[in-house]
């Protein structure tokens, strides 16, 4: 979508069905969003429409409502009108909807869930016109609750966001992080975490772009290796170049290259390989002593950004992807005790976020690429290893204001925290992973 | 000859048998086994040797003991001085004076000791960046390896290995417990077992 502009106004572009020929919510069984008829609202970036999710039936009733009200929620583009189940005004015996009081109430968008068969039966009301907008059946596997009924249900909740504010939610998507030696996953509202690996002293993984691959370094005694492990099924420890260690990956955004640190006696340099070939490695910077690791790949995969020790201090640096014109993100002093690295470029090409050290302690700051004005985005405790989510405004990071190393996340907009996981031993290097839509 | 001096002769011999029987006893010598019949006289006599020989073999002992003892102890020294860690400054991989030190000690063991091989691992404070860190215990590990064979080690005869801030020997975030945890450390990965002192 092209409405990510921060201050431009973005058309919520409805394409609905003939409202008119749409059977009662409670009996709509359409299978595929109707169009033909166009019916726009305006979506402002920084409002937030109010949505309510009435209350749903069946088994896993509650769960349902639950999960949309928390996707919603989290995407911070949308005030879900929190309403415990009594208090919901319900639609009458025919179906009907009492409009006028769920404007009073603040929503401007009332979302009727009824479970089916097969999955769920999705109407969305706009209480502004008091008709309805959409209604569209979606399919949910079974078993109900389980990995993929959850990123089914997420995958809906992020369709339905969609249409409300013409910019994908990001509830579909998964975090990988490293904790215990492990790497695991968890849902990008906090459920389902699972360990990916074994104990493998594992840390910094990375998403390929299709989300069918992840990466990250194990740290054996022998030394740093990169492995590539195919989502649920096959391992391979990165090639690579003998000897030294290799850590650090990061996978171009078309998924066929892997960028990654290389150590030998002579410094770190990023080197590039194929992902999934048996190609020679090749480096692409030439430190001479220094080290040069945590590489991030602007989304047209023309430039890279990564950390470099090359003139003193540890700082931020930008190049082409083959390693030329490298330049330095913003200034610094020389003599004074800045300290900035690991940065992750926002999917839509933006924004660099990396953590800098301010009193000793790290804390999450992006700058724009094209002015170079940064923003700080937060203050409280050690924060560190930022990674963006597919909207290109939340951040998840490691953070100890808890007490403990945990992941919490943030909205680069309004500036919201959450923690998203309470692992035992703690969690650190979260990987937000790109839109996983389950169909 | 007569019957008078066949009795003569008779009488003699008798009388020197009788003398011989009624020798006057001497001082009993300090017994040192059984009585001196003639069956105790030869196990008197091995248990002697038996016990003379077992002074021997705990004499032997001891001297083996203490040679054993001092070996070890050459040998616990040698080990200790090939484990003395080095330390760094903030984000620095140089050999500040008190590393080269401790680098110089382990030299003539190491140039001694054709069959020795080390692994040499670096490790950094938690202040820096994850990754980061590991390129800078890379790099720590490298210099002092670099110290070794600019001296006339094999560089076959020592791995290097970053674990960065991933095992650090101090928690508790103080300065002292930075200081610690900036530091290069040794492992002996072959031929420690018979390692001699350098001449």
């Amino acid at each position: 979508m092209t409405c990510s502009r921060r201050g431009a106004r973005a058309a919520l572009v409805l394409l609905l069905g003939a409202a008119a020929a749409l059977p009662s919510a409670a009996t709509a069984q359409d299978t595929s969003w109707k169009e033909g008829v166009r019916i726009s609202g305006i979506y402002t970036v920084g409002t937030k429409p109010g949505v309510l999710v009435l209350p749903v039936g069946g088994g896993q009733g509650d769960t349902l409502r639950a999960m949309f009200e928390r996707d919603f929620d989290n995407g911070d583009r949308l005030n879900v009108v929190a309403l415990a189940g009594a208090a919901v005004p319900l639609p009458d015996a025919g179906g009907g909807l009492n409009y006028p009081l769920y404007a009073r109430l603040g929503a401007s968008v009332v979302l009727q869930l009824t479970p089916t068969s097969f999955g769920v039966h999705v109407v969305i009301h706009d209480v502004g016109r008091s008709q309805i907008a959409r209604a569209k059946a979606f399919p949910l596997p079974t078993p109900a609750l389980g990995p993929d009924w959850r990123l089914a249900v997420h995958t809906i909740a992020d369709d339905v966001e969609q249409q409300l504010t013409a910019i994908r939610g990001i509830s579909a998507t998964r975090i990988l992080y490293a904790s215990q030696g492990r790497v695991w996953q968890v849902d990008s509202d906090g459920a389902g975490a699972v360990a990916l690996t074994g104990d493998v002293r594992a840390m910094s993984p990375a998403w390929n772009p299709r989300g069918t691959h992840i990466a990250y370094t194990t740290l054996p005694n022998s030394g740093a290796q990169i492995v590539i492990r195919e989502t649920g099924g096959a391992v391979r420890t990165l090639g690579a170049t003998p000897g030294g260690m290799n850590s650090s990956p990061s996978f171009s955004p078309d998924g066929s290259t892997m960028v990654y640190a290389h150590a030998r006696e002579n410094g770190t340099d990023l080197w590039a390989v194929n992902a999934f070939g048996s190609d020679a490695p090749r480096r692409i910077t030439v430190g001479r002593g220094s080290d040069n690791t945590s590489p991030t790949f602007s989304p047209d995969g023309r430039r890279i950004a990564f950390t470099s020790s090359r003139s003193g201090p540890v700082q931020v640096y930008m190049s082409d992807a083959d390693g030329t014109n490298a330049e330095l993100l913003m200034p610094f002093n020389f003599g004074d005790q800045s300290y900035r690295s690991d940065p992750d470029w926002s999917p839509d090409g933006r924004l660099i976020a990396f953590q800098s050290q301010i009193g000793g302690n790290f804390q999450i700051m992006t700058v724009n690429v094209r002015d170079r004005s940064v923003r700080g985005h937060t203050s409280s405790g050690v924060n560190e290893n930022p990674s963006f989510a597919p909207d290109s405004r939340h951040l998840v990071f490691t953070s100890n204001r808890s007490g403990t190393r945990q992941l919490w996340v943030v909205d680069v907009e309004s500036g919201r925290f959450r923690q998203l996981t309470k692992a035992p031993g703690g969690a650190r290097h979260g990987a937000w992973s790109p839109s996983l839509k389950f169909r | 000859m007569n019957i008078r001096a066949i009795a003569l002769t008779l009488l003699t011999l008798s009388l020197v048998s009788a003398c011989k029987k009624k020798q006057p006893e001497t001082a009993p010598t300090p017994s040192q086994g059984p009585g001196p019949s003639e069956t105790c006289d030869a196990a008197c006599r091995a248990a002697r040797a038996a016990a003379e020989k077992a002074g021997r073999d705990s004499v032997e002992a001891a001297r083996l003991a203490a040679e054993r003892a001092a070996r070890d102890a050459t040998m616990a020294g040698i080990k200790a001085t090939l484990a003395q860690k080095v330390y760094f400054d903030y984000d620095q991989a140089e050999l500040s004076a008190s590393a080269q030190a401790a680098l110089d000690a382990k030299l003539p063991i190491v140039l001694a000791n054709s069959g020795l091989r080390l692994r040499i691992s670096g490790h950094a404070d938690e202040r820096g960046s994850d990754e980061y860190n590991l390129a800078l215990g890379q790099r720590r590990a490298s210099t002092v390896k670099r110290y070794f064979t600019d001296r006339g080690v094999d560089a076959s005869r020592i791995d290097v290995v970053s674990f960065g801030e991933e095992r650090p020997e101090a928690s508790d975030g103080t300065e002292e417990g930075f200081k610690i945890n900036r530091r290069a450390e040794f492992e002996i990965t072959a031929g420690g077992d018979n390692l001699v002192p350098p001449k």
